[in-house]
């Protein structure tokens, strides 16, 4: 019966790896739910931000800040967000694949790059094929603070305001739905005119202190707020990608114990068999 | 009737409170502000402090901000709240410290990027996974 008992241990191993997907996906499947919470009540603030930056475009044709202005060189700058653990299918990889492929291009076009990568799986990813990066922030957890971000977004800005980089793109997974998740890269610098409101009539704020302290401070927070949406919905997307691997991966280890099992009866019915015609034979020859 | 104010008071991470009120004061950069219907459209910084609610009974509510910004429209006030603490130099510091990390953790680093090892290691995982998701369908 040693290979009955060979493929009982293999059952039983296998048994206990299923447990363990099947509570990643659970665990999954609710940290999905609060990071969909979390992103929609990181809308509002997003979207009284494009708000007030839209009336102040419209309100202040005399002073265009320099993040509305469309610049003439080439050189580009990518934030790229990915997750911090693995097993979540292909999900950082085909992220991956859209923004080399762009990075290709530019590349053959000889344009410069920085990079500030957002999540350790990214980190891994440039620190062994090379790359430009110029800041990073990882291990943000489930539940990120914009506190953490707003270093890796200020290096970009700089950058941004040195001259160094003349378009700042954002790279995330979008979430569409639990099943699709679709790698984007977003034009986050200079702000794309589609993005602020048409006013018809001309008014403008008061500004307190001077226009130019208060609109760089909301200039700025404007985009921390894009990029911490950003991250928000790749930690949804990453749920979902995981739950939907582990859950695949708990019915492949379902299919694995029923062939076993299969096996496992076999076996145990060859050596019954075996063991009966031994004992059959014994006492016909006595 | 009474006239009021929207009052939306929003963080990056949250939605803190959405009403009407009669009167709202900030505690702007200059100094506190109380806003009533019908103030002139303004726009400005504000301090770290108490954002005060008044509503058409004379109830208060308070909100506690850390620092953000003020916009005064006739009859729509938005609070956009920082979660954090904000000041030009300690900005400053959480930029030195990401670009540091970002030095340490890529020793030795070369700047050129490598695409043909990078689309070559990409395609691969992509073909396992596009393997994985054939053997899936045929297992059914």
């Amino acid at each position: 019966m040693s290979g009955a008992k060979e493929i009982r241990t293999k059952i039983k191993s296998i048994k206990n790896t299923q447990k363990i997907t099947k509570a990643m996906e659970m665990v999954a499947a609710s940290k999905m739910r609060r990071a969909q919470d979390r992103m929609n009540e990181a809308r509002p603030y997003a979207a009284k931000m494009r708000n007030v930056v839209g009336h102040m475009a419209h309100a202040h044709p005399e002073y265009r800040h320099p993040y509305l202005e469309e610049r003439e060189g080439k050189r580009v700058g990518y934030i790229l967000v990915t997750t911090d653990r693995g097993l979540c299918g292909g999900l950082n990889v085909n992220l991956f694949r859209k923004v080399v492929a762009e990075m290709a291009e530019h590349g053959k076009a000889g344009v410069g790059m920085e990079l500030a990568v957002l999540g350790k799986k990214g980190l891994g990813f440039f620190r062994r094929l090379g790359g430009n990066i110029i800041s990073e922030a990882s291990g943000l957890g489930d539940a990120p603070a914009l506190t953490d971000l707003i270093g890796a977004v200020k290096v970009m800005l700089d950058a941004f305001d040195e001259g160094r980089i003349d378009r700042l793109f954002l790279v995330n997974n979008e979430f569409v739905n639990t099943m699709t998740q679709k790698p984007a890269i977003e034009q986050i610098l200079p702000i794309p005119p589609s993005d602020v409101d048409e006013m018809t009539h001309h008014w403008d704020y008061i500004y307190e202190p001077a226009a130019k302290d208060v609109v760089d401070a909301l200039m700025v927070r404007y985009i921390e707020s894009l990029v911490y949406q950003g991250v928000v919905e790749n930690i949804a997307c990453e749920m979902a990608a995981r739950m939907v691997a582990m859950k695949s991966a708990s019915d492949n280890a379902g299919e694995l114990i029923d062939e076993l099992e299969l096996a496992y009866n076999k076996a145990r019915q060859a050596a019954i068999t075996q063991e009966i015609s031994e004992i059959v034979a014994g006492a016909a020859a006595v | 009737m009474t006239m009021t104010l929207h009052v939306d008071i929003v963080s990056a991470e949250e939605e803190i409170f959405s009403g009407t009120a009669t009167m709202v004061f900030a505690p702007a950069e200059m100094g506190e502000v109380g806003i009533t219907p019908r103030h002139a459209p303004l726009l400005t910084r504000l301090k770290a402090g108490e954002v005060r609610v008044q509503d058409s009974s004379g109830e208060e509510q308070s909100f506690y901000v850390s620092g953000g910004l003020l916009e005064v429209q006739p009859h729509v006030v938005t609070v956009l709240s920082d979660t954090a603490m904000r000041a030009d130099d300690l900005d400053e510091a959480m930029a030195l410290e990401a670009k540091e990390r970002a030095e340490r953790s890529i020793a030795d680093r070369q700047s050129d990027f490598e695409y043909a090892k990078a689309q070559a290691e990409l395609a691969q995982a992509a073909a396992q996974l596009r393997m994985l998701q054939k053997l899936r369908k045929k297992g059914r």
